[in-house]
Parts: structure tokens; C-alpha cells; sequence
């Protein structure tokens, strides 16, 4: 299948294609969270399922909402809007669970993060993304990968491994290891 | 027809690997002077099948060196040689050097042949200097070095190779040699069926033919032999030079009662024998004799690579594990068949059939379980040999003892035990043993004991780590750990929290640093490890008598009794062998230590009482104690009552890591999926007391600022 094809089958899909990608395109998964729009590099989604009740784990921080049994694994769920300090909100039918996988030393992991909705699949040139400014001491630009332009608004990459790791999980794991 | 050699040569590793392993058993046995035929045909027998595979897989490395250590090895065998110290050590370094190759091997990398070609050059000496040795005796099968004739080439051999009636179902096919031999030079072959029973009694898969072949061309005996390696302990085989020409057919004349008329077809075997008509043979004297001995390598001596990743499994257990199959599929046959035709009356059969099926599964789950246990006999082999290097190096005198050996536990927990294991036995070989002078001046024996014992106690293995040598000085390790900034000066410590300082990290009482221990790295490292595999590690001392360490592990990690409780909304699972007891609390007998700990009056213990809400922050039915029930704990040597709301089930719970997709948790030593599909998370018993009490770890409670962590 040549490019053009595949456009047009993209399109035909409902994906809306960035018109600048390329080779390098990625694909994006994108969710809402309290109006904004998150992507997640697509490969690193394991799955979407809606929203259950979990197993609080005593003792950790307050986003970490618990542990689910993914099919014989005990997988975590973080609250992502907790995680970036937003106000929660009662889980709705809208509310999704995506399974990731986080890189994380030499291992994978499969996490969960709760959002609001997933939202669409765009293609996404490398160079369609541009680098995030300083939000200062708000937010830790580490695990914003980039912004992205699709069609008039703007799409928030996540950094999962930076996001799903950094603080107080690396920091506890140090604890517990060290 | 392409052969995927790679599964060979795996084959081939894994079992040279046990080859070597039981080699150096054998040799630690090995006294100087001894005549043990056994042991040393044994070893022997092992570097003949690594030099062999080695031949055979193209590692020719490990072939010329096992080549040479068989040399020396065959000498011993066949008397010609006395068991010295020297031979031994020598035999015991070149255990460890092949075993590098073999690891260089596996990796595919190039090894580094300098230490192979010295300890070769250390063998080639040995060889040539001993007096008992006379050159021109007999040249050893094999030994290239020793007997330079054998690389001589003769232009004429006469072979006369007679199959042991069970040769060939081994796997060897004389076609092949023969056809090999052919390709040496020109061949004739004779078959002597004289010993061909008759008809009625042949068994088709026994050999009951022998051959003479006189082989001419330019070749060495080492190239004849090469061809008959494999098969060297099954077959009487003599390879002599012809001495000219026209002698050449003139050996054996006696057995060899017919001719070179092909058998054709009477049976398998023979049929190999027949084609073969055009063998050759050739010279010079080697009869290998002796080599008669079966080689069985005694499966029970065996021993499966500790990290090896596949198991060697009784056969027994296997057996058991079949017929409990069986059982269930008569259950499940009788259950269906009660399902079909149902109706309320037969309710209580139903219930029965129930009842069986959870026996079933339960049995079944146990012996599944069982298959992953190994003796820890495993992880014990490698001490021999460490004791006696160490001996060595120190100047020491050491005699080791194992007991328990049979002890099993699961596959995981030892590959993880042995390095803690080894630690503690250095140690104790380092620090504890004194030397001999030492010894005798303190009236002890001058061998010093250093004792492993192993056994079952609960649903855990303890392992006692003994040693009779000086003890743990407990003014010294307190001095150190003053010195250290351990321990804040003037403070009075117990001798079970002086001795506990040793699993500081960085801490060592050696006075000097040795290669073995002494770096101060280690015994925090060990306890480390013991506690990732949730067990504990303590340590009894003496001075002037000896060291104990205690290291207690849980049999496996991957199932365990736990009892359920539950706490407001949430279940969590105790661990049943943690569980002392379970009591309602009567007021009269809390009392409270300034206001805030809480104690109960056990009989006549006081134990700290642990309102697991407050723990782990959540919400309860009760605050009020007396609406509770107390689950007293212990963990880690400490008691302690669990407040929780009500007791649920008893159930065995597969343990599920938290670690794998998220990390470890104080308090909780994993989760596991209840049979409604929900999580429920399991306590660490010595955990939740930790938490409880504010604290990370032992060492940050005594730390010196005493800042909890």
C-alpha cells in the first residue's frame, strides 16, 4: 500500500492524518482530562477498559487509586487527574481505564491511568510536535514530550515513562530497594 | 540431513557442567594415596565424556585440555600412578578452568587460554616427572604427551573391535566407524559371527559380532582412536601396529573361526556389521583395558546447574502427580454425571462430589507445588570445595559438616540463597575459625568445624550456619560501630542489637581486609537478600565457642495458607504460619504506655497492639477495641496483636508480586486474587509491626540521631 492509499484509508477510517507526516509519524492515542487533550504514543497502549472498582493499597500516595487483577496480573491505577493535581471528579460511564506500558530501568510495566475519555487516533509527524515551555515550578515539564497542532487545537504528549515514574514511585522504590 | 547442533551442544554444556560438578565432589573425597576405584573412575569418567562432547561439538580447546587431564587420570586409574595432594589440586584448578571454557563456550565468545595452557603446561610436568610413572610401560589411551609414539604414523594398524552385546543401543553405529575408518586409508574388515546364538535366542538388540579390520594409509593411533572415542567404554578394542606387512593378518587368527562373508540381514545389529566389510586396521599397543565399567553416569549423582532453567524432577513425584489426575477426572466424571440427572434429593451427594473435588485440587496443587522443590543439597555441593580452597589460603584447618541435605525447598528460593549462603560461610571460615596455633592455645581441637544444617520447622526451612571458632566480640563490634557513628556513645545496647549491628551496611570487625571478607560489604547485603525472599537472618554468638547464624526462609514463594480478615471495607490476608492466636479483647487487660502504645496482657507476655486501620489509614466498623478481634503475629521474633474488625475464610492464596507492575509496599508482601476476582493484598506480618511502630527498619532504630524514618 503506497502512501497516498494509505492516507485516503486513514481518512476513510476517520483518522484525521496531520498533513505534514512522514516516515517518522507516530501515532497518538488522545484522552480528555478536565477539558484538555492528552496523547499517549498509541504502541504503548495495552488496552482501554471502562472503569471498575479497585483494591486501595494502604500507605501510598493519593492518585495511586489502587490495584486491579488484569487477568492474573496485579496491575496499579493512577488518577491522572489527581496526579496533576486536579479536582476529582465522580467516575462516570464516560470514565476509562487505558492499560499502558511503562518502560521503566531495564523492565516493562503495565499501569493503568483513569481519564475522563479517550478522545480520537491521529498521525502525528515527529516534527509536527514542538517542545513544551516552561511551565516553571506548576508542572514539571518532564513528562510534557511535546504539544502538538491537529487541526485547530492542541494535543498535550505525554512522556509515560517520565510520568508514571518520576517522584514519589522512584523515590518510594529507592526506599523499598535501598 | 541437517541437524540442528545447537540443542547438542546445550545438551552437551549443561551436562559437562554436572560432569564437572560431580568431578569435584569426588576429588574433595579424594585422599592422597587413596585406592578408590570408584571415585576415580568416576572422574574419570566425567572428563572422558567432556572431552569426547568436546572432540564432537568442534570446542577443541576443552578437548586438549580434558585430554590431558585424562592422561594423568587414566594413570591413576590404572595403578600406575599414586593420589598425591599435588595431583589433586591440580585436577581441582583444572575443574574450574574447563568450567570457564564450558561458560565461554555457552557465551560463543573466545576464551582467554592462557590459564588453560599453564595448567596444561603444570599437567605436562606432572605427567613427565613422576617416578612412578615409567614411559615406556604402557602409553596411556589418549595421552598425546605422554607417549609421543602414538602421534608416530604408522602406515599399517591392525584393530580388532568387539561390541558389548549392548553397544549398539546406546546409539553407536559401527557402520560409521568403519565408514570413518575408511576414510583413513584403505580398510579391510573381517566379521566374526562365532558368538551369533541361535536364531531362537538372538535378542535383536544386542551385538553379537566383532570385527578385525587392518587399516593401511598414513594416520596415527590418536586418529583411530578419535573414531572409537564414543564407544571406548563398551567395546573391547586393541589397536596395534602392524609390525610389517604381511603380518598384518595374522593376529587373532584364533577368534576370528569364519569369514569375511557378509551375515546379511540376520537381525539389526548384524546387518551393521555387514556392510562394513571393508575396514582396515593398525598398530601400536593400546589395549584399553578396564574400560569395561558401564557408563552409567549415575543419574542420582547428577546435578542440575543451580541456575540452569530446566529441573530435574523425581520420578516419584511425577508418578503421584499422574494418579492425582486421575482422580480428578474421575471427580469431574462424577460430577458431570450428577449434574445430567439432578434433582434436590441428591444434594448431598453433590456436596460430597464438592468435597472431593477441593481434596483434589488441593493434593493436586501440592504435589505441583512439590515439583519445584529440590534438596537443598543443591546449593550445599558447593561448599566442599570452597571450604577446602579456603583452607588453603588461610592457613586454616577446616573440616565442613552437612546436615539435613534431603531438606527441599522451592527451586526460586534457592537460586537466591546460595550467594547469602556463601557469604555467611566465608565468614565464618575468615572471622570465626582461628587458626591452628590459635587453636590449640585456646584447647580446642585444631581443626576447626564449620557445620550446615538444614530443616523443616513450620512452614519454613531454617538454615544453622555453625561454626566452633571464636565468636562475635561484642565489645569490639560496639567499639566499631561507636567509631562508625553507628551508635551514639554511652548508650546501652542488648547482645541481640550488638550482634545485630554486623548487617550494618559497611560494617566489619576484620582487622585487616582480606580478599574473602573484610570489605564491610556483605552482611548487610545478605540480610538483604534473605529478607527479599521473605525470611530473616539472626545470629547466636559465644566468644571463645562459636557463631550461629539462623537463616529462615518460607518454602516457597508462590503460595501460602493466609487467613482473611477484613478491616471496614477492606480484606487483607495473614499469612497462617505468622498467626499465634486470635482473641477477643477484654479492656482488663489493655494497658497503655504513656498514653499512647498500647499494650495486652498475654497470659504472662505484654504485647503491643496494632490497630492495622491506623496503619495503613482506613476506615474501620470500630475504633473500640473491645468490638474487635486481637490476631496475635509474630514476625520477625516480635509479637504483636492485629486489630481487625472480624475474621473471615481460611484459604490458600496464590501470591501474586506487587513489584511487577508496581513496587514494593511496607507492610504488604504482595496480593493475591480472591475467587471473586478481586484483589486482596497480603500482609508482611514484621512489616505492618515496623510500620506501626514508625519505623522503616531495624538500623534507623538505633541509629544514632534516632530520627525515625
Amino acid at each position: 500500500m503506497d502512501l497516498a492509499q494509505q492516507i485516503e484509508s486513514d481518512m476513510q477510517n476517520g483518522v484525521q492524518a496531520d498533513n505534514q507526516f512522514g516516515k517518522n509519524s507516530e501515532q497518538l492515542l488522545t484522552f480528555i482530562l478536565a477539558g484538555e487533550e492528552y496523547g499517549v504514543d498509541i504502541l504503548r497502549v495495552q488496552e482501554i477498559k471502562g472503569w471498575d472498582s479497585v483494591t486501595p493499597i494502604p500507605n501510598t500516595p493519593k492518585h495511586i487509586l489502587g490495584v486491579i487483577n488484569l487477568r492474573g496480573t496485579i496491575v496499579p491505577i493512577v488518577d491522572l487527574r489527581l496526579r496533576f493535581n486536579l479536582d476529582s471528579i465522580v467516575y462516570g460511564p464516560t470514565t476509562v481505564v487505558i492499560m499502558l506500558k511503562v518502560k521503566s530501568e531495564d523492565r516493562t510495566r503495565t499501569m493503568g491511568i483513569v481519564v475522563d475519555g479517550v478522545s480520537d487516533v491521529y498521525n502525528l509527524a515527529q516534527d509536527a510536535m514542538k517542545p513544551p515551555p516552561d511551565f516553571g515550578s506548576v508542572i514539571s515539564v518532564d513528562f510534557v514530550k511535546g504539544l502538538a497542532t491537529v487541526g485547530e487545537h492542541m494535543v498535550i504528549v505525554l512522556d509515560i515513562d517520565h510520568l508514571l515514574n518520576a517522584g514519589e514511585l522512584a523515590m518510594l522504590e529507592e526506599a523499598a530497594t535501598g | 540431513m541437517a541437524i540442528d547442533m545447537e540443542q547438542f551442544k546445550v545438551t552437551y554444556i549443561e551436562e559437562s557442567l554436572e560432569g564437572l560438578d560431580n568431578m569435584e565432589s569426588h576429588l574433595l573425597n579424594l585422599e592422597p594415596g587413596s585406592r578408590d576405584e570408584d571415585a576415580i573412575n568416576t572422574i574419570f569418567r566425567a572428563a572422558h565424556s567432556i572431552k569426547g562432547g568436546g572432540a564432537t561439538f568442534g570446542f577443541s580447546n576443552i578437548s586438549e585440555f580434558t585430554h590431558v587431564v585424562e592422561t594423568l587420570l587414566d594413570q591413576i586409574r590404572n595403578g600406575e600412578r599414586e593420589v598425591t595432594q599435588q595431583a589433586i589440586d591440580l585436577f581441582l584448578e583444572s575443574v574450574d578452568c574447563v568450567r570457564d571454557m564450558l561458560a565461554t563456550a555457552q557465551g560463543g565468545g573466545q576464551s582467554d587460554a592462557s590459564r588453560s595452557t599453564e595448567l596444561k603446561a603444570q599437567l605436562d610436568a606432572l605427567l613427565v616427572s613422576d617416578e612412578n610413572f615409567q614411559p615406556d610401560a604402557h602409553p596411556m589411551p589418549g595421552d598425546s604427551q605422554a607417549s609421543p609414539d602414538e602421534q608416530s604414523i604408522a602406515s599399517e594398524w591392525n584393530i580388532r573391535f568387539k561390541p558389548f552385546p549392548g553397544m549398539l543401543a546406546t546409539g553407536n553405529d559401527v557402520v560409521r566407524m568403519f565408514r570413518e575408518l575408511a576414510e583413513l586409508g584403505e580398510l579391510h574388515t573381517k566379521v566374526n559371527f562365532a558368538e551369533l546364538p541361535a536364531l531362537t535366542d538372538l535378542g535383536v538388540e544386542d551385538c553379537y559380532l566383532s570385527w578385525e579390520a587392518t587399516l593401511k594409509g598414513q594416520c596415527t593411533l590418536e586418529d583411530i582412536k578419535e573414531i572409537f572415542v564414543w564407544v571406548e567404554d563398551e567395546c573391547e578394542l586393541v589397536i596395534t601396529a602392524a609390525p610389517s606387512l604381511e603380518s598384518s593378518d595374522s593376529i587373532d587368527s584364533k577368534d576370528r573361526s569364519t569369514d569375511d562373508k557378509p551375515v546379511s540381514g540376520i537381525n539389526g545389529a548384524s546387518d551393521h556389521g555387514v556392510n562394513v566389510t571393508t575396514a582396515a586396521a593398525r598398530p601400536s599397543s593400546l589395549p584399553s583395558e578396564n574400560k569395561s565399567k558401564p557408563q552409567n553416569k549415575t543419574t542420582a549423582e547428577r546435578r542440575a546447574n543451580a541456575e540452569s532453567s530446566s529441573i530435574r524432577v523425581d520420578i516419584d513425584k511425577i508418578d503421584s502427580l499422574i494418579n492425582m489426575v486421575g482422580e480428578l477426572v474421575i471427580t469431574q466424571s462424577m460430577l458431570s454425571q450428577l449434574g445430567e440427572e439432578f434433582d434436590i434429593e441428591r444434594l448431598e451427594k453433590l456436596r460430597d462430589g464438592l468435597g472431593q473435588l477441593e481434596r483434589n485440587t488441593r493434593e493436586l496443587q501440592e504435589s505441583v507445588m512439590r515439583i519445584r522443590m529440590i534438596p537443598i543439597s543443591f546449593a550445599f555441593n558447593r561448599f566442599p570445595r570452597m571450604i577446602h580452597d579456603l583452607c588453603n589460603k588461610f592457613g586454616k584447618k577446616v573440616q565442613l559438616k552437612l546436615s539435613g541435605e534431603s531438606t527441599e525447598l522451592d527451586k526460586t528460593v534457592m537460586e537466591k540463597i546460595g550467594d547469602p549462603l556463601v557469604h555467611l560461610v566465608r565468614n565464618a571460615m575468615d572471622h570465626g575459625i582461628e587458626t591452628p596455633d590459635k587453636r590449640a592455645e585456646a584447647g580446642k581441637p585444631e581443626t576447626g568445624t564449620v557445620h550446615l544444617n538444614a530443616f523443616h520447622q513450620g512452614g519454613n526451612i531454617v538454615i544453622e550456619i555453625t561454626d566452633d571458632g571464636a565468636g562475635i566480640n561484642a565489645d569490639k563490634i560496639l567499639k566499631k560501630a561507636i567509631q562508625r557513628g553507628l551508635v551514639e556513645e554511652g548508650i546501652e545496647l542488648s547482645q541481640a542489637r550488638i550482634h545485630d549491628l554486623l548487617f550494618q551496611p559497611g560494617f566489619s570487625t576484620a582487622d585487616e581486609i582480606t580478599d574473602v571478607s573484610g570489605r564491610g560489604v556483605g552482611m548487610d547485603v545478605v540480610r538483604k537478600n534473605i529478607q527479599a525472599l521473605g525470611g530473616t537472618v539472626d545470629v547466636q554468638s559465644t566468644i571463645g565457642k562459636g557463631s550461629k547464624f539462623t537463616v529462615r526462609l518460607p518454602l516457597t514463594l508462590a503460595i501460602l495458607d493466609g487467613q482473611l480478615v477484613r478491616v471496614g471495607d477492606h480484606t487483607y490476608i495473614i499469612p497462617l504460619v505468622s498467626i499465634v492466636e486470635s482473641l477477643q479483647v477484654h479492656n482488663k487487660n489493655v494497658n497503655a504506655i504513656a498514653g499512647k502504645a498500647e499494650l495486652y496482657k498475654l497470659r504472662d507476655e505484654y504485647i503491643p497492639i496494632v490497630r492495622l486501620y491506623e496503619a495503613f489509614h482506613i476506615e474501620p466498623d470500630s475504633r473500640s477495641l473491645e468490638n474487635g478481634l486481637l490476631v496475635v503475629v509474630e514476625g520477625d521474633g516480635q509479637k504483636a496483636g492485629l486489630l481487625v474488625d472480624d475474621l473471615l475464610a481460611q484459604q490458600q492464596v496464590v501470591i501474586k508480586s506487587l513489584e511487577t507492575n508496581f513496587r514494593r509496599v511496607d507492610g504488604l508482601s504482595g496480593a493475591t486474587i480472591l475467587g471473586d476476582g478481586t484483589v486482596a493484598l497480603i500482609l508482611d506480618v514484621a512489616g505492618v509491626i515496623r510500620v506501626s511502630q514508625g519505623r522503616i527498619s531495624h538500623h534507623d532504630s538505633i541509629n544514632a540521631n534516632g530520627v525515625a524514618a
